[in-house]
């Protein structure tokens, strides 16, 4: 409390928090107060039976199943990549460093178009596995893998840092107890950035649930199979059907923020236990 | 502190340089009239080459420059930019429901259909089937599509304009075959629909689904798009012309709120006229879509098959853009009940 007090260097509390409060309102509030309103057009029946429809179902089932199993091959291949371009120097490792974030900047119809390319059965990926007879594209595998590439860039910038400021002499150490490097691993590294890793996990997953423009060329968009919630909510809209695309997106919004209530909880115990 | 001075000198050299990209466009001497057309998808190729014969043609006759923007996207999608403020004097869709949508908002008058010739038609187009070289599955008609092992690719006549032709075009097929027997003709289509093997969301991605990425064995798609994909790709698909098939009528219409607020009414209609004049009807054929004006569409006799038997959305079995929207399409209707559990 006290730094709070102190700390002037951006001028009045009040007027800050006035300002925050009023960019707040403008970006976020507002647009999601105006989901909340367009739904209750429908009213409660209307409401529970939009929602709950087997087919929306089935959505919700595809994209929160696929964003979980992305944002989790994420987070290994993730940090095992933040992991290389803190602690290692190679010819080019500025060069791949800047290219992590090339999935936030390549607009997502491009990846996903790319992506299918490769993955479909004709593609180079996609031949090889081909043959073995596994379908990548137009199955839920896709799905996850256009999830995963546009998801990457979180975990890798928020795990980075950490690994950066960790003082190796600690992983020294434990070697000198006699440690393994696995126990070393274990024990020294990960509890450093499991606060990291649980923010970039969040924004990973997050980032998923709402995704379309890459996943619908990848996805074979078939209904119980491999139909996403966006994708439901854009069929909505383009019958003009506001009040139940507004439903079903109200839905996906309750049920992220409750997820990302959890992670935050978890995030924050985890980030005391570091301190301690 | 020394790398964040380097990061903020980096964003300013970034914002300088998009801020100089951004600016000289202001500059340049601009037209003297703009107009907005905004399309669906395929009409992309077919506009490209209108506007330039439109812009020698309006300059000719009034001494003006003119200059047309385009926008292409899904049809439903554009009508509903549109809806929401995209300033568009004129719309060119693929279906006449979705221009009745931008007419319930109030920006276009009732009565737009009547007022160009043929129901604002001035090209149009049906279904085919584009196949694999040799036609390998030897698909000749609506009714093999059903047999087993066959894989289809199609839009997903929810989120796109095209695909509810396809869906018509084989509900009219079926409609005959089983002289009527509602029955047999919601069977058939269920049995279409369950040999598909991905639903894009529109025209061009499932183009590019069947084409570039080799999936299925018969594309349904508009008669234009299926020749620009032989046009593309040469020697590897055919093209067959089902034994009946729907008429497909791109309607296009002047949104009356932004010519009178934009003072570009006598442009606008100049615009749209000029597609049904001999050479926008020309330009119309040379990009696949099928002339209005059975005399120019004589010229593209070789090219279409004008013996094929049509049927509109207006003829009784369907009743219309909004029985059938109602009926068929919305939720609930009778397309949802094949993907039900």
């Amino acid at each position: 409390m006290k730094t709070r007090l102190k700390n002037k260097t951006i001028p009045g509390f009040g007027l800050s928090l006035g300002i925050t409060m009023a960019f707040v309102s403008m970006v976020v509030l507002i647009p999601m107060f105006s989901i909340v309103l367009q739904s209750s057009a429908l009213g409660w029946s209307g409401f529970w039976k939009t929602v709950f429809d087997a087919r929306v179902l089935a959505s919700y089932r595809v994209s929160f199943l696929c964003s979980f199993i992305a944002a989790s091959l994420n987070c290994f291949f993730g940090v095992m990549l933040a992991w290389v371009l803190s602690r290692y120097r190679f010819p080019g490792r500025r060069i791949i460093d800047g290219m992590i974030e090339l999935p936030f900047a390549l607009p997502t119809a491009v990846a996903g178009i790319a992506l299918t390319a490769l993955y479909s059965g004709k593609g180079w990926v996609g031949a090889f596995f081909a043959d073995l007879d596994i379908k990548i594209a137009y199955t839920p595998a896709g799905i996850t893998i256009a999830l995963t590439f546009i998801g990457l860039p979180f975990i890798v910038r928020a795990v980075q840092p950490v690994l950066e400021q960790l003082d190796p002499v600690y992983e020294e150490a434990g070697r000198m107890l006699g440690a393994s490097p696995a126990r070393i691993f274990r024990s020294v590294i990960l509890p450093e950035i499991v606060p990291a890793l649980l923010t970039g996990f969040g924004l990973a997953f997050a980032r998923a649930l709402g995704e379309y423009g890459s996943v619908i060329f990848i996805a074979g968009n078939m209904p119980f199979k491999t139909e996403i919630a966006p994708l439901i909510i854009m069929s909505k809209l383009e019958q003009f059907n506001y009040g139940e695309a507004t439903a079903v997106a109200l839905t996906m919004l309750m049920a992220s923020f409750v997820i990302m209530f959890c992670i935050n909880v978890v995030q924050s115990r985890a980030a005391r236990f570091v301190k301690e | 502190m020394k790398s964040l001075s380097r990061f903020f000198s980096f964003f300013l050299a970034l914002a300088t340089f998009f801020a100089a990209s951004l600016f000289p466009a202001t500059f340049v001497p601009a037209a003297e009239l703009e107009l907005t057309n905004v399309s669906y998808d395929p009409t992309r190729e077919l506009y490209e080459s209108f506007n330039k014969a439109f812009q020698k043609h309006y300059k000719a006759k009034t001494g003006k420059n003119i200059s047309v923007v385009q926008s292409h996207g899904g049809s439903s999608k554009q009508a509903r930019a549109v809806i929401e403020g995209n300033a568009a004097d004129v719309v060119t869709l693929a279906l006449a429901y979705d221009i009745t949508a931008i007419e319930k908002a109030g920006l276009i008058k009732a009565g737009w259909q009547k007022s160009f010739p043929n129901n604002s038609s001035p090209y149009t187009s049906t279904i085919v089937f584009l196949v694999r070289k040799g036609n390998p599955k030897n698909l000749k008609d609506w009714g093999d599509l059903i047999r087993d092992g066959v894989g289809i690719i199609t839009p997903n006549p929810k989120t796109s304009g095209g695909a509810r032709w396809n869906y018509l075009a084989a509900w009219a097929w079926a409609h005959r075959q089983y002289k009527g027997d509602e029955k047999a003709v919601k069977d058939f289509i269920a049995k279409l629909f369950k040999r598909v093997l991905v639903l894009d969301t529109g025209a061009r991605g499932s183009t590019n689904t069947f084409v570039q990425n080799g999936q299925g064995d018969v594309l349904l798609a508009w008669e234009n798009e299926a020749y620009l994909a032989l046009k593309e790709q040469k020697g590897k698909f055919e093209i067959v012309t089902p034994g009946l098939s729907i008429l497909a009528e791109p309607p296009v219409a002047i949104v009356d709120s932004v010519v009178d607020k934009r003072g570009s009414r006598e442009a606008a209609t100049e615009y749209l006229h000029y597609l049904y004049s001999d050479e926008g009807q020309r330009i119309a054929g040379q990009n696949f879509y099928r002339p209005s004006n059975p005399v120019i569409a004589k010229e593209f006799g070789d090219r279409f098959d004008l013996k094929v038997n049509l049927v509109t959305v207006d003829d009784p079995i369907f009743g219309g853009w909004n029985k059938v929207q109602s009926v068929h399409f919305n939720d609930g209707g009778v397309f949802d009940q094949i993907y039900t559990r």
